[in-house]
C-alpha cells in the first residue's frame, strides 16, 4: 500500500462510496412520512424541564 | 469523607511534579514543572480545606436525583473569566502592534503573546463555553443526569489545568511551533485525556437518555468533541527527545506536515468554533424564542453537509506552496461547496424566528443571536471567497486574513456564546432574570460595534499589504519595501485596538451584570422596546 494505491483509492471508490452515503443519507432525512417524526423531533427542547430525572 | 480521595491524587501528582521539576533535562521544563507542582499544592490544599469528614446530610450537594448543574456553573464563571483574559491580551498585542515598545522582552513579547492570545480565546473561552453548554444542552434535550458522576468535575478541573499549562508554557517560550496546536507532547497527553472523559461523559449521558430521539444540537457536540479528539491525535503525533524535557518532533516532515498541521488547522474552525457552537445555535435559540427551529430537517441535512464537506477544506491554507497543485484545488472545491451547508445552517437558524421577529425589539438576547448568526453566514460567505486561489494570491498573509478570522471569531462565536451565557445565568442560579436586560443591550451595541470596526480596518490594511507587496515597476522589481507597507497600515492598527476595545468593554459590562444577577440583584429600568416615560405598564 504506498501513496498511489491510496490516492487511487481516494478518488475513485473512496469518493463514491462517501458520495452515496451522502445521497442516502439525504433521501433518508426527507423520506415519506419523516415531516411528522421531525417536528416532534424539533420540540424536545422545548419540553418543560424536568427536574427528576433518576 | 468527601473530596479525600481526590485530594489524596492531586497531592501525589504534585509530588510527581516535583520530581519531574529535579530531574528536568532542560531549564524551561525545570521552570514548566515548577509551575505545575505550584498549581498542584495550591489545588491539594483547597481540597483539603473542603474535606467532609462527616456527611451532614446537605442534601443540596449529595443530591443526585436532578441535572448536575453545578459543572455548568463553575463553567459559565471560567467562561466568562478566560473571555476577559484572552479579550485583554487581544487587545495588549493589538497594542504590539501599533506601538513596539509595548513589547517587554522575552516573556511578554508579540511572539509569545500571541499563541496565548489565540489559544485563551479559542480553547479557554470557547472551549469552556462549549464544555458548559455541551453539559447542559445534552441533560435538557436527554432527560438524564450526566453520566460518570464527579467524571464531569474532572473534565472541567482538568481541562483549566491544561489551559494554565498551555498559557504558562507560551509565556516561557515552549512551543511545538504548530498554529492553534502550540502545547508540547507532555500538555498534548494530558489534554489527551481529559478529552476521551470529556466524550465518556456526554456519549454516556446519551446512551442512558431517556428521550427516544437524540436532538440535533447534540449531534453537532459530539461531531466536535470525536473530531477535535482525531485531529488532536494526528496533528500532534511527535517523538520526545527526552522523558523530562520540552523538545518533540514530529513524526511528519515537509510539506506533509504542513499538510497535516492546516488539515488540523481548518478542521478546528469547522468542528471547534462551527460544529460545536451550532450545537449551541440548535439550543438556544429556540429556547430563547421560544419556538422550535425553522426546519429540523434541514438541521440535519446542515450537519451531513458540514461532516462531509468541512474536513477536506485545509489545503486552502497552503495556495501556491509545495503542496501539489491539485491539493491545492481539492482545497479550495471543497471550501467553495461549504457554501451550501453553511448558508442552509444560517437561513436555519434566523428563520427560527419568522413569526417572532417582534422579539427583536424587545429581547436583546435575541438581538446578539441574530447578529451572531449573521456573523456566521458573513464569514462562511467570505472565507470560500477567499480560498479562491485568485483572491488568495491577494488575501494570503495579509491583514485581510485577522480581519476574516475575528468576524467569526468575535462576531459569530463570541456573541452566541454571550448570548448562552445571558440565557443561562438565571436558570442556573434560580433568578427571576438578569440584573439589566439595558446592559445587555449596551452589551450588543459596544460588540458589535467593536466587531465592525475590526473587521472593516483590517480589510483596508489586507488589501493595501496585499496591493503593495505585488507591486512592481516597469524594470520587474518590487516597489515596496516591506517596512514601507507597515508605515502605510500603522493607522489601521491603531484604528483595530480601540475595536478590540470596544469589544472589550462590552465583555466587561456582561460580567458585571452576571455578577449582579448571581448575586440576586435585580434593577429597576424601563422594559426594553418601549418609550421610558410613555408606557408605566405593559
Amino acid at each position: 500500500m504506498d501513496y498511489s494505491t491510496l490516492r487511487n483509492l481516494a478518488d475513485s471508490w473512496g469518493l463514491l462510496y462517501l458520495f452515496l452515503v451522502f445521497v442516502g443519507v439525504v433521501l433518508f432525512t426527507f423520506r415519506p412520512g419523516s415531516r411528522k417524526q421531525a417536528e416532534k423531533n424539533a420540540n424536545i427542547p422545548l419540553k418543560e424541564d424536568k427536574q427528576d430525572v433518576r | 469523607m468527601k473530596n479525600g480521595f481526590e485530594a489524596a491524587i492531586v497531592g501525589i501528582a504534585a509530588f510527581i511534579a516535583l520530581m519531574g521539576a529535579a530531574f528536568s533535562r532542560d531549564a524551561l521544563f525545570q521552570a514548566h514543572a515548577w509551575v505545575l507542582f505550584f498549581v498542584l499544592v495550591v489545588s491539594t490544599i483547597l481540597l483539603v480545606r473542603r474535606v467532609k469528614f462527616v456527611s451532614d446530610g446537605d442534601s443540596a450537594t449529595d443530591d443526585t436525583s436532578g441535572y448536575m448543574d453545578g459543572v455548568v456553573r463553575y463553567g459559565v464563571i471560567a467562561t466568562i473569566f478566560w473571555g476577559l483574559a484572552g479579550f485583554l491580551v487581544g487587545v495588549l498585542i493589538a497594542s504590539q502592534m501599533a506601538w513596539p515598545v509595548l513589547n517587554i522582552e522575552p516573556w511578554f513579547n508579540f511572539g509569545r503573546l500571541r499563541p496565548l492570545h489565540t489559544s485563551a480565546v479559542i480553547f479557554a473561552f470557547g472551549g469552556n463555553a462549549l464544555i458548559a453548554t455541551s453539559f447542559y444542552v445534552v441533560q435538557r434535550t436527554s432527560s438524564a443526569r450526566l453520566f460518570g458522576g464527579n467524571l464531569a468535575w474532572f473534565v472541567f478541573w482538568g481541562y483549566q489545568l491544561f489551559i494554565v499549562m498551555a498559557a504558562t508554557g507560551y509565556l516561557l517560550g515552549i512551543t511545538q511551533s504548530k498554529e492553534y496546536a502550540e502545547p508540547e507532547w507532555y500538555v498534548d497527553i494530558w489534554l489527551t485525556i481529559v478529552w476521551v472523559a470529556y466524550l465518556v461523559v456526554f456519549a454516556g449521558t446519551l446512551v442512558k437518555r431517556k428521550e427516544p430521539h437524540i436532538y440535533v444540537a447534540n449531534w453537532f457536540y459530539l461531531s466536535f468533541i470525536i473530531t477535535v479528539a482525531m485531529l488532536h491525535l494526528v496533528n500532534n503525533a511527535a517523538i520526545p527527545v527526552s522523558f523530562l524535557g520540552v523538545k518533540s518532533y514530529s513524526l511528519f516532515s515537509g510539506v506533509q506536515d504542513a499538510l497535516t498541521q492546516w488539515w488540523y488547522g481548518h478542521n478546528a474552525v469547522g468542528f471547534f468554533l462551527t460544529a460545536g457552537f451550532l450545537g449551541m445555535m440548535y439550543y438556544f435559540v429556540p429556547k430563547q424564542v421560544n419556538r422550535p427551529v425553522y426546519s429540523y430537517r434541514l438541521s440535519i441535512v446542515h450537519f451531513w453537509g458540514l461532516i462531509f464537506l468541512y474536513i477536506w477544506a485545509g489545503p486552502h491554507h497552503l495556495h501556491y506552496t509545495a503542496l501539489p497543485d491539485w491539493a491545492q484545488t481539492l482545497g479550495m472545491v471543497f471550501s467553495i461547496m461549504l457554501w451550501m451547508p453553511s448558508w442552509g445552517g444560517m437561513i436555519n437558524g434566523l428563520m427560527t424566528l419568522s413569526g417572532a421577529w417582534d422579539k427583536l425589539r424587545t429581547d436583546p438576547i435575541v438581538r446578539m443571536m441574530v447578529i451572531s448568526i449573521a456573523f456566521y453566514g458573513m464569514s462562511t460567505f467570505e472565507g470560500p471567497v477567499m480560498s479562491i486561489k485568485s483572491v488568495n494570491a491577494l488575501s494570503h498573509y495579509t491583514d485581510w486574513t485577522i480581519g476574516h478570522v475575528h468576524s467569526g471569531a468575535l462576531g459569530w462565536n463570541g456573541m452566541v456564546s454571550f448570548a448562552a451565557i445571558y440565557y443561562l445565568v438565571p436558570k442556573l442560579w434560580n433568578r427571576e432574570r438578569l440584573y439589566s436586560l439595558r446592559l445587555v443591550n449596551w452589551h450588543v451595541w459596544l460588540a458589535t460595534l467593536g466587531i465592525v470596526v475590526y473587521a472593516s480596518v483590517m480589510w483596508v490594511a489586507g488589501i493595501t499589504q496585499g496591493l503593495m507587496w505585488r507591486e512592481y515597476d516597469d524594470q520587474g522589481f518590487l516597489v515596496n519595501s516591506f517596512v514601507e507597507t507597515v508605515s502605510a497600515i500603522h493607522i489601521l492598527y491603531v484604528m483595530r485596538t480601540f475595536g478590540g476595545l470596544l469589544y472589550l468593554s462590552g465583555a466587561l459590562l456582561m460580567a458585571y451584570n452576571v455578577y449582579r444577577t448571581i448575586r440576586g440583584d435585580i434593577r429597576k429600568e424601563a422594559p426594553m422596546g418601549a418609550p421610558a416615560a410613555l408606557s408605566p405598564a405593559e
